[in-house]
């Protein structure tokens, strides 16, 4: 399968990241990006509950591919929201429920952020995000 | 200022999770546990595992043996004397749970229990369940600014519709004991039943249940260096006579037929079923341990440590502690920087902090807060595990900002 465009950015520039510290910058820089989620769409019904912090997902189907946007109040968590939106945005009902997310966080060197004892709620994204792809 | 722990090698795990470049310090939420007791699990299991209780052959007898001093071993770590019993249950929360249902015949609709605003949930939840079940009212105590539970305002909100009174020694987010000689008397004085969720405490000192005077005193082993699976409930007699049987099952019962039964007084009454026999043996061992430590010295490195703690929170700019922390722990957040964004952080770097709401949420929501970080100490920290903290936290805070 190949991957959008902004996943390609973001697997060359994780990869490339040495270190805790560098991660994190990056992650950060990738949150700051993410574009700003309405305050319409911030509400309790868009709301990923199992997070620390507030988290909000919302996607549709365009024209048969999804857009998804998210945001957060905290933003190490936003930062991999947006990585996992530029890995998901753009494709197709069949293509996002053969996408294997953990497996593309692996890829980034972000594994441990989806380790079960981990309450940072990315887990609870990943499985928001499939409840709403059906 | 090096504060060095005496106790840090016998410790085992700690060396262990240095070599992982893990600094431990979320001891409030369980505790790493002494070479003692790994012995004595290690002796129990390699030696001839048995019921307790049931069996006349040897195996059976050890094991009761062991059992039973382990029982000993808890009365005398709180000066139970001659005054109570020790039961064992599967945690504190059992224990509290144990209790909601054992005593829930004594409530009528209308009755209050007092509780305080600092809870941790195992100690509002059963009793705000029972509530709901027989239509009484939970009453919570306020704190005052220092996160203390407002002894004014308990004395007017404790009164002769209080049947019981459930509170913390020692809040596992705030870190203050609390004023209990004061509380226990103005329940006793409107003869309401006294539970004191000793589980933070009981960790921190030596408590003497005959001096305190409640009826009923609750911990759990793992905080206390022990095994988990097991809590303990210290009971007076007199209480534990109006405590009735909640969980049913082997060993608890004097006679049975098919269609009635006979039940065991305490302890054996309240303990359905096969117990913890391996973490009661070695709680036990445990206890041992800790009764052969030098206990001022232990409240004294305690204390410094500590001290070092909060030098060092107020020394960084922008940190708000919740309350005034006097030992054991402090939480606090950092204004401007979102918690779960400093806890990613910390964790990183190898820092084992909590991170979140301590199962407190509604003291938690009191202060406006989603969540707050919190550090908590025990014996086998010294001062450079506190300097890793710091340094960690500096890093992430200069990343953040």
């Amino acid at each position: 399968m190949n991957l959008p465009a902004d996943a390609v950015t973001a697997l060359e520039t994780f990869q490339a990241a040495a270190g805790w510290e560098q991660r994190a910058r990056l992650l950060m820089q990738w949150g700051d990006r993410l574009p700003v989620l309405s305050d319409a769409d911030k509400v309790d019904a868009n709301r990923v509950h199992g997070c620390e912090s507030q988290v909000w997902l919302v996607g549709s189907l365009e024209n048969a591919h999804w857009q998804f946007s998210a945001s957060s109040d905290a933003r190490l968590i936003r930062g991999l929201v947006a990585l996992l939106l530029a890995r998901v945005n753009g494709l197709s009902a069949v293509e996002l429920r053969q996408v294997d997310l953990p497996e593309w966080f692996n890829q980034l060197g972000l594994s441990r952020q989806l380790s079960p004892s981990r309450s940072n709620g990315l887990n609870a994204v990943l499985q928001r995000m499939n409840e709403l792809a059906g | 200022m090096m504060i060095p722990s005496p106790w840090r090698a016998d410790f085992p795990a700690i060396a262990a999770l240095q070599r992982q470049d893990q600094t431990y310090l979320d001891n409030a939420a369980t505790t790493q546990k002494p070479q003692a007791l790994l012995d004595a699990l290690a002796h129990y299991y390699a030696n001839g595992a048995a019921n307790v209780h049931r069996a006349q052959h040897l195996p059976g007898a050890h094991a009761t043996q062991a059992f039973e001093d382990s029982r000993r071993k808890a009365a005398h770590w709180l000066n139970a004397g001659d005054c109570g019993q020790i039961i064992f249950t599967h945690g504190a929360t059992s224990a509290l749970n144990l209790l909601a249902y054992g005593l829930e015949h004594l409530f009528n609709p209308g009755d209050e229990i007092v509780i305080s605003a600092l809870e941790h949930h195992a100690n509002l939840l059963p009793w705000q369940q029972l509530a709901h079940r027989r239509e009484l009212k939970l009453v919570v105590l306020p704190l005052d600014v220092d996160g203390l539970i407002d002894l004014d305002t308990a004395a007017s909100l404790i009164g002769p519709q209080t049947r019981l009174l459930a509170v913390s020694q020692l809040s596992n987010v705030l870190g203050a004991w609390q004023p209990l000689p004061a509380l226990l008397a103005m329940a006793k004085a409107h003869s309401a039943l006294t539970v004191v969720d000793g589980a933070q405490g009981v960790v921190h000192g030596r408590h003497d249940v005959q001096v305190l005077g409640c009826d009923f005193y609750v911990f759990s082993s793992h905080k206390l260096y022990g095994p988990d699976g097991l809590g303990v409930l210290f009971g007076r007699h007199e209480a534990l006579k109006q405590l009735r049987h909640w969980q049913f099952g082997g060993e608890m019962v004097l006679d049975a037929d098919y269609q009635h039964a006979r039940f065991r007084p305490a302890p054996l009454g309240f303990e359905a079923g096969t117990p913890p026999i391996s973490s009661v043996i070695g709680l036990g061992a445990t206890l041992d341990y800790l009764v052969g430590l030098d206990q001022d010295a232990v409240s004294a490195h305690e204390a410094a440590l500590h001290d070092y703690l909060l030098k060092g929170l107020e020394a960084r700019n922008g940190i708000r502690l919740l309350g005034k922390p006097q030992l054991a722990l402090a939480s606090f957040i950092v204004e401007g920087v979102h918690n779960a964004d400093l806890a990613h952080l910390l964790t990183e770097q190898g820092i084992a902090v909590r991170a979140g709401h301590h199962c407190a949420m509604p003291l938690l929501k009191s202060f406006e807060l989603a969540g707050a970080i919190r550090v908590s100490l025990a014996l086998y920290n010294d001062s450079e595990d506190l300097e890793r903290f710091f340094e960690a936290l500096d890093q992430a805070l200069e990343l953040l900002r």
